[in-house]
């Protein structure tokens, strides 16, 4: 709902103070998703997939921006490979920079380190750190603890699809976030 | 890049992987060269029972055919759940529509154009009208028949048994397709005048017309089941 893919039943989303869900196609060039799926095409290049991607966002100066985030996952050397043939931890270094192609004011993470291997962690972990420091939102929903410690700034636990408990990330520890959240969920 | 552009891209992206993967095409042509020499040993072509039916068989090979491939226009999406990837674009959903229609089209002319001579040949049909009108009868019958196909491909799609699910909605609403198409096509086949299929014309034409005009309003909602 907040990617814009369906309206809201009911309340509505908003970006930067105005409401995206009336004009959705406006908000969406803003936004970037990174999920456990990839959305890539095996049959196509690492290449093709992303011009493919580019060309659907309008990214202007296409061709040096698919070179800029190629060289960003480290997949420079397998840009003319096809994504079949990639492993899976490639395969989510692909997602990234198709992701972050069109450099999104807005960024979901649904899983995102679901079957990475640690050189994608650590791949994913600048993306997103470079991101923060260019004044990005991201919003990340993760089972993984000690990742969400250390990337957020505010950590909002969801039970039973509510927002139970909000808080300043800089304010846990990761013993004390486990322990929060195994009590509230108890609590329910 | 506007509307059009989109739609091109979209197009590009998915004959590209046809090219490459050669699951639809392949498909279709196989089925559509098979069911002729089939019934070609089948039906005496010397006996006018079989020049009367001959319109028919053109049809039942490329709407079977075209049935098998169509059943897989959204299998690219589902693979990595790239249809979602899609969705998030900033594009009209209409666009995938109109590409996947123009990429079943083409693949649709690709197997015409395979079948079509080989069905003259094998029932040694005299083919007594005008060339141009059959091309617009083709078009506008494989225009009509993929649009609404490629339309109820999406609905399909995402249901366990989206193969058998496809024929059993589609046949009951292209009817009227098939009945114009096959009757038109008799009339020229025979040498009869542009005049004289006006009607059926008109009906492929309106049908083509309104099943290119409901996505606009539907498509999305589609997607979204």
């Amino acid at each position: 709902m907040l990617a814009l893919l369906t309206p809201p039943s009911a309340g509505e989303v908003i970006i930067a103070g105005q409401s995206a869900s009336a004009k959705p196609l406006n908000y969406r060039k803003k936004i970037g998703v990174i999920s456990h799926n990839t959305f890539l095409y095996n049959n196509l290049s690492a290449y093709e997939n992303l011009l493919f991607y580019g060309r659907m966002y309008d990214v202007p100066n296409l061709k040096k921006r698919i070179n800029e985030v190629i060289s960003e996952v480290g997949l420079k050397y397998s840009l003319n490979d096809p994504v079949r043939n990639f492993s899976r931890g490639m395969q989510q270094r692909l997602s990234i920079a198709r992701a972050i192609i069109h450099e999104p004011e807005i960024l979901f993470l649904d899983e995102p380190y679901t079957g990475l291997d640690q050189a994608a962690v650590k791949i994913l972990n600048n993306v997103l750190l470079k991101l923060k420091n260019n004044e990005r939102t991201i919003l990340m929903v993760t089972h993984n603890f000690e990742q969400a410690l250390n990337m957020s700034d505010r950590l909002v636990i969801l039970v039973g699809g509510r927002i139970v408990h909000e808080t300043p990330g800089s304010f846990l520890t990761l013993e004390s976030l486990k322990d929060l959240y195994l009590n509230l969920v108890e609590e329910r | 890049m506007g509307y059009l552009s989109k739609i091109l891209n979209l197009v590009w992206k998915d004959l590209v992987i046809e090219f490459r993967a050669k699951e639809i095409l392949s498909v279709m042509l196989i089925f559509a060269i098979l069911v002729p020499i089939i019934l070609a040993f089948s039906l005496n072509s010397a006996q006018e029972t079989t020049e009367n039916i001959f319109p028919g068989i053109i049809w039942v090979a490329l709407t079977f055919s075209g049935i098998l491939g169509f059943n897989r226009t959204f299998l690219n999406e589902k693979q990595n759940d790239s249809l979602l990837g899609l969705m998030l674009t900033p594009v009209d959903r209409t666009a995938i529509y109109f590409a996947k229609v123009i990429v079943n089209f083409t693949m649709m002319i690709f197997t015409e154009a395979v079948t079509l001579p080989l069905l003259f040949i094998l029932f040694d049909f005299r083919f007594r009208g005008s060339i141009l009108t059959l091309v617009l009868v083709i078009f506008l019958g494989t225009l009509g028949f993929t649009s609404v196909s490629t339309f109820l491909s999406a609905l399909s799609a995402n249901t366990r048994a989206s193969e058998i699910l496809l024929p059993i909605i589609l046949f009951p609403i292209i009817i009227p397709v098939i009945i114009a198409a096959v009757q038109s096509t008799g009339i020229v086949l025979v040498g009869a005048s542009i005049g004289e299929i006006a009607s059926w014309i008109k009906l492929l034409g309106v049908y083509d017309v309104i099943f290119m005009a409901v996505p606009f309003i539907l498509f999305e909602y589609i997607l979204e089941v």
